[in-house]
């Protein structure tokens, strides 16, 4: 079977696509956030080193994890945006960041709420709380000079170039808690390791994972029809659809 | 129940995290509804002033043929 990917580059096309997918993305995050709290709160057992206050894990890791991904993801779109003058990846771009950035603002807000039990400190200018509030910055940079730009093709472009110069922030938070002595603690999960913790507890964050994922997608296909319908406001096509929704 | 919200004495610091990220997901997708309704209604109005536009301006132009018809006569 062959899918003809071109004709889903095309806002006008992929237009009700995202609008069909989005229930079924939305559907799944609420379920797997049912299940994740209800494992994250009832089921998995307290741990020996930081009794309950560890339960901040299974929001703090899959939103900082998210805030990651989605600023490599946004920076993929950017670039593809900028190689290929595709204006449906440049408005992915552009959807993206404000999840992105939602994210980084409950990672930090949870990561706070984390420290002050753990290490008695709310914030400390250790490498990766800041690398991670550079990363804040980054998209409140991206989104800012998206909206000081009036004509949409430069806003992209100059955009772009701001969200892949950044990407190398992204490493840096990843691998800060090896490269240098912080008072973070290592990664949760890592590739070259054996789990460190409960199965349950384990399973529970991947959980949390997925639903996060699911949610992002969910909220930037949303999103990116909002754009589209914006930037696609005096073609025909939009204004015979809201003509159908008014009638 | 009690020991439930109290978690071991961390309540503050779990609740403090799990109600506001629960407050900023849900108020991002409610936002977004937001700004899709107004802006279908937007467009909506402006491609109902585009349709009175080309309305009129057929009108004048079945006008203006009618007067040139009436001279000619």
């Amino acid at each position: 079977m062959s899918i003809n990917w071109f004709k889903y580059s095309s806002p006008v096309s992929f237009y009700p696509l995202a609008g069909r997918l989005m229930p079924w993305f939305t559907g799944v995050t609420l379920i797997l956030m049912a299940i994740g709290l209800y494992l994250g709160f009832f089921v998995a057992p307290t741990d020996y080193q930081q009794g309950e206050a560890y339960r901040i894990m299974f929001v703090h890791v899959p939103a900082a994890w998210m805030s990651m991904f989605i600023y490599l993801v946004m920076a993929a779109y950017a670039g593809l945006g900028l190689a290929f003058n595709t204006r449906l990846s440049s408005m992915m771009a552009k959807a993206l960041a404000p999840t992105g950035a939602m994210f980084t603002v409950v990672a930090l807000w949870t990561g706070a709420l984390w420290g002050k039990p753990m290490w008695g400190a709310w914030w400390v200018w250790d490498a990766r709380l800041t690398s991670e509030l550079i990363l804040l910055f980054l998209y409140l940079g991206f989104m800012s000079l998206q909206a000081a730009i009036d004509d949409p093709r430069r806003a992209a472009r100059a955009g772009a170039v701001l969200a892949l110069v950044g990407a190398v922030n992204v490493p840096i938070i990843y691998f800060s808690v090896k490269w240098w002595n912080t008072l973070h603690q290592g990664a949760s999960i890592s590739f070259d390791k054996a789990p460190s913790m409960a199965t349950t507890m384990l399973v529970t964050l991947l959980i949390m994972s997925v639903a996060f994922w699911t949610y992002t997608i969910a909220v930037v296909l949303q999103r990116v029809r909002c754009e589209i319908l914006e930037r696609e406001r005096h073609s025909d096509w939009v204004i015979a659809l809201t003509q159908e929704k008014q009638a | 129940m009690q020991d439930f919200f109290a978690m071991g004495g961390y309540g503050f610091y779990v609740w403090g995290s799990m109600i506001v990220t629960a407050v900023l997901m849900l108020l991002e997708p409610l936002l977004l509804r937001r700004r899709r309704q107004q802006l279908l209604r937007r467009i909506g109005r402006s491609g109902d002033r585009a349709r009175m536009r080309s309305q009129r301006r057929q009108q004048q132009m079945d006008n203006s043929t009618k007067v040139s018809h009436e001279t000619q006569t």
